[in-house]
C-alpha cells in the first residue's frame, strides 16, 4: 500500500495564482451546471423562461412553477450534497491516509437508512426533519463502528480491512433494515421513497433546516485544511511537527459527521462522490488540503449535478434516482483505484 | 491408529485420504439434516406430527389424506431446495477459499453471486416467458462473466488475493446498481417476481426448481470431489503446486468453473443467500481440518444444514410473516465474518 498523499509530492509547488484561477474557472463551470440542471428535464423549458422563473417569477405560469418548486430545490440539493460528500471524503482520506476512506465505504449511508427505518418502526416517526436527526446519528455510529472493526483487523486500518468491514457491516445492517421492512409493511410505505437515494421531490424546508449543519461542517473542514495536510504525511510526522493529532482527528470527525449526516438526511444514500472526487482533486492540485477542500467542494457539486442531469435524461421521460446511477460511475473508478494503489 | 483413512481402488485412478473423524462426522451431520428436514416439513400453519411426515415421505398410509399433498407438493421440495442450495454454495465457497488461499474469498464476497443474480434478474424482467430451467444457465453465464472480469482486472503482473477481494466488491456494487435499476423500472409483475427471488428465499420452490438444480450438482460435485487432492496442492501456493507437478492453470481453471457453476445454479434457484459459502467451509474446517477430501463433504452437509435451519428459523421467528432465509444467514454470517477478521490479527 502506498500512501495516497506522499506519492504526489512533486505537485506540491503549484503556484497560488494558478490555483486561484482554477477555483474561479471551477466556480464558473459549477454555475453553468446549475443552470443546465434547472433548465433540463422531462418538460421542455426555454433558457429564457428559466431566467424569468428565477428572477421575474410569474405565479400563473406552469413552467415557472416547475422551475421554482421542482427543479430549483433539486438542483440546490444536488449542489449541497455533492459538495458536502466530497469534502467529507477528502477529510476522511486525509485523516486516515487511506485512499479508500469515504462515506460510502464506511457504511454511513446504510447506517443512516437503518436508523431512519428503525425510528419509523419503533417510534412511528414520519416527519422528514426528525429523519434528519436519526440519519445523522445512525450514519455517525455506523462509520465509527466500521472504523473500529477495521482497526481491529490484521495490520490495522488497511484498505482491505476498511472495505471488508464496511461491506460486511453494511450487509448486516441492510439485512436488519430489510427484515424490519418485511415485517412491517407500514414502515415500508413511509420510508420507501427516501431509501431510493433520490434528489427529486426534495423538500426545501428540510434543506433550510439542514443548511446550518452543512455550513458549520464546511467551515470546520476548511479551517482544518493545513492540519489535515500535516496529518496526511503520517501520524508520526505530524506528532513530530508538534501537532496534537488526537484533537485534529476529533474535529475532523465532527465536520464529517455534520456534512455526511446532513446530506444523507436530505437526499438519502448517495454513494461514491466522497470516494472519487478527492482523488481527482489531488491529481489536479496536489497534496495541500487548503486547496484540496475548496476544489473538492466545487468538483463534488459539479459531478453530482451532471450525474443527476444524466439520470434524468438517459431514459427520458423516466427519471432514475441518482443514487442508483452513481455506482455505475463510481465503481469502475473504485476498481481502477484498487488496481493501481494496492500493490500486495 | 493412524488419523487417516485411505480409500483407494486398483481399477480407478482415484484415491481419497480422509481424516478418520470424517465418516462419523458425516453421519452425525446427515442425521441432523434428516431431523431438521422432518421438523421443517412438519412445521407450518398446518402442523404435521413427525411420524406422519416420515410415513408420508416413505409413501405409507397416514391418518389424514391431506398430508400427502402438503408434504409431497408443498413442503418437501422446498426443504430439498434448501438442502441442495446450501450444499452447492458451501462447496463453491470451499473451492474459492482453497484456491485463492483466502479465508474471506467466498463467492458472495468476490462478486460471483452478484453477477449470477444480475443475469437471472435480467432474464426474469426482460424475457419473462423463458422456462425456469434456463435460469441456472443464465446465472452461470453471468457469474462466470463477472468472475472473469474480476480476475482479469485484479491481474496486475500477478494476481493478488487482496486485490481480487476488493475488486470483487467493486464489481458487486456495480452489478447491484444495474439490478436495482432493472427492478426500479421493469414491468411490475416481473419485478415483484424478481424481488421475491432476489431476497434469497426458498419460498414456494417446487419440484421444477429441484429438477433444474439437481443436474448441476450431479455433474459438478463428482468433478470437484475427484479433484479434491489438487485443491490441497493448490492451497499450498502456486510454486509448490508447480513443484509437485500439478498442471496448475488447468486444474485451477476447472475447479473455478465448477465453483462458479455451483454458485450460479444455486443463485438461480434461490436467489442470493448470503454468507453460506463463506461460513460453512469455516465451520467444516474446525471440524475436520484443512484437508479438502473430507472438508468438501463436511462443508457441503454443513451448508445444507445451515440453509434448512435458517429457513425454519425464518418461517417460525415472526410467524405468520416469513423472513427470507437469506436474511437469517446474513444476520449470522456477517458478525462471524467480522469476528474472523479480528481473529486473523493474531496470526
Amino acid at each position: 500500500m502506498v500512501s495516497s498523499a506522499s506519492q504526489r509530492n512533486f505537485r506540491f509547488g503549484r503556484s497560488p495564482s494558478i490555483l486561484f484561477a482554477g477555483l474561479g474557472i471551477g466556480a464558473g463551470i459549477l454555475v453553468l451546471c446549475l443552470f443546465a440542471s434547472i433548465g433540463l428535464g422531462a418538460a421542455d423549458i426555454t433558457p429564457r423562461e428559466v431566467w424569468d422563473a428565477l428572477f421575474a417569477f410569474d405565479e400563473s405560469s406552469t413552467n415557472h412553477l416547475i422551475i421554482r418548486t421542482v427543479r430549483l430545490p433539486r438542483s440546490i440539493i444536488a449542489l449541497l450534497v455533492g459538495a458536502a460528500m466530497a469534502i467529507a471524503g477528502a477529510i476522511m482520506q486525509g485523516l486516515t491516509s487511506n485512499p479508500l476512506a469515504s462515506p460510502g465505504i464506511l457504511g454511513v449511508s446504510t447506517g443512516a437508512a437503518f436508523a431512519v427505518v428503525l425510528s419509523t418502526f419503533i417510534f412511528g416517526v414520519s416527519s422528514l426533519s426528525v429523519y434528519a436527526w436519526f440519519a445523522l446519528a445512525g450514519g455517525a455510529i455506523t462509520a465509527g463502528l466500521v472504523y473500529l472493526f477495521a482497526s481491529l483487523g490484521p495490520g490495522g486500518v488497511t484498505p482491505l480491512n476498511l472495505t471488508l468491514a464496511g461491506t460486511v457491516f453494511s450487509t448486516l445492517i441492510g439485512t436488519l433494515t430489510s427484515g424490519i421492512l418485511i415485517l412491517n409493511q407500514q414502515t415500508l410505505e413511509q420510508v420507501r421513497f427516501w431509501l431510493a437515494g433520490s434528489l427529486a421531490g426534495g423538500d426545501i424546508d428540510l434543506v433550510r433546516q439542514v443548511i446550518p449543519y452543512l455550513i458549520v461542517g464546511f467551515f470546520l473542514a476548511l479551517a482544518l485544511g493545513r492540519h489535515v495536510t500535516t496529518l496526511s504525511l503520517g501520524e508520526t510526522v505530524a506528532k513530530g511537527l508538534g501537532q496534537n493529532t488526537a484533537w485534529i482527528k476529533v474535529l475532523g470527525a465532527m465536520s464529517v459527521v455534520l456534512l455526511v449526516g446532513g446530506s444523507v438526511s436530505i437526499a438519502g444514500p448517495i454513494g461514491f462522490v466522497g470516494l472519487i472526487v478527492p482523488h481527482f482533486v489531488r491529481f489536479l492540485v496536489g497534496v495541500d488540503y487548503r486547496w484540496i477542500l475548496p476544489y473538492a467542494a466545487i468538483l463534488g457539486a459539479v459531478i453530482l449535478l451532471i450525474a443527476d442531469i444524466g439520470a434524468r435524461l438517459i431514459l427520458r421521460p423516466i427519471e432514475l434516482p441518482v443514487g442508483l446511477v452513481m455506482p455505475l460511475l463510481g465503481a469502475p473508478f473504485f476498481i481502477y483505484l484498487i488496481r493501481t494503489r494496492i500493490r500486495r | 491408529m493412524s488419523t487417516w483413512l485411505v480409500i483407494r481402488s486398483a481399477q480407478v485412478p482415484v484415491s481419497f485420504r480422509l481424516n478418520r473423524r470424517v465418516p462419523s462426522l458425516l453421519m452425525i451431520l446427515g442425521i441432523l439434516i434428516l431431523a431438521m428436514m422432518i421438523a421443517s416439513i412438519g412445521y407450518g400453519e398446518y402442523p404435521i406430527p413427525p411420524l406422519d411426515v416420515v410415513k408420508t415421505l416413505l409413501g405409507l398410509e397416514t391418518s389424514n389424506a391431506d398430508y400427502a399433498f402438503i408434504v409431497n407438493t408443498l413442503r418437501f421440495p422446498r426443504v430439498l431446495v434448501a438442502l441442495l442450495v446450501g450444499m452447492a454454495l458451501a462447496i463453491a465457497g470451499t473451492i474459492t477459499q482453497g484456491i485463492l488461499r483466502n479465508p474471506l474469498a467466498a463467492p458472495g464476497i468476490i462478486g460471483i453471486n452478484a453477477g449470477a443474480a444480475l443475469a437471472a434478474v435480467t432474464l426474469i424482467i426482460v424475457f419473462p416467458n423463458v422456462p425456469i430451467s434456463l435460469l441456472p444457465l443464465a446465472a452461470f453465464a453471468g457469474g462466470f462473466t463477472i468472475f472473469t472480469l474480476i480476475y482479469l482486472s485484479a491481474w496486475n503482473g500477478g494476481s493478488s488475493p487482496i486485490r481480487l477481494v476488493l475488486i470483487g466488491i467493486g464489481f458487486s456494487l456495480m452489478t447491484a446498481a444495474i439490478t436495482n435499476i432493472l427492478t426500479t423500472f421493469g414491468n411490475i409483475n416481473s419485478v415483484s417476481q424478481a424481488l421475491v427471488w432476489l431476497a434469497g428465499s426458498v419460498y414456494g420452490r417446487s419440484w421444477d426448481e429441484v429438477n433444474a438444480l439437481l443436474p448441476w450438482l450431479f455433474v459438478f460435485v463428482p468433478i470437484v470431489l475427484i479433484m479434491a487432492r489438487d485443491l490441497n496442492v493448490l492451497n499450498l501456493g502456486d510454486e509448490i503446486a508447480r513443484g509437485v507437478g500439478t498442471a496448475l492453470e488447468w486444474r485451477r481453471g476447472i475447479l473455478l468453473v465448477s465453483s462458479v457453476a455451483l454458485a450460479g445454479a444455486s443463485v438461480a434457484t434461490a436467489g442470493t443467500i448470503g454468507f453460506v459459502g463463506f461460513i460453512a467451509p469455516h465451520i467444516a474446517r474446525r471440524l475436520v481440518g484443512p484437508s479438502h477430501e473430507g472438508l468438501l463433504l463436511t462443508s457441503a452437509l454443513t451448508g445444507g444444514l445451515l440453509v434448512i435451519t435458517a429457513d425454519l428459523i425464518g418461517r417460525s421467528l415472526f410467524a405468520p410473516i416469513e423472513l427470507p432465509c437469506g436474511l437469517i444467514t446474513s444476520a449470522i454470517g456477517a458478525p462471524y465474518f467480522l469476528y474472523l477478521m479480528i481473529q486473523q490479527r493474531k496470526y
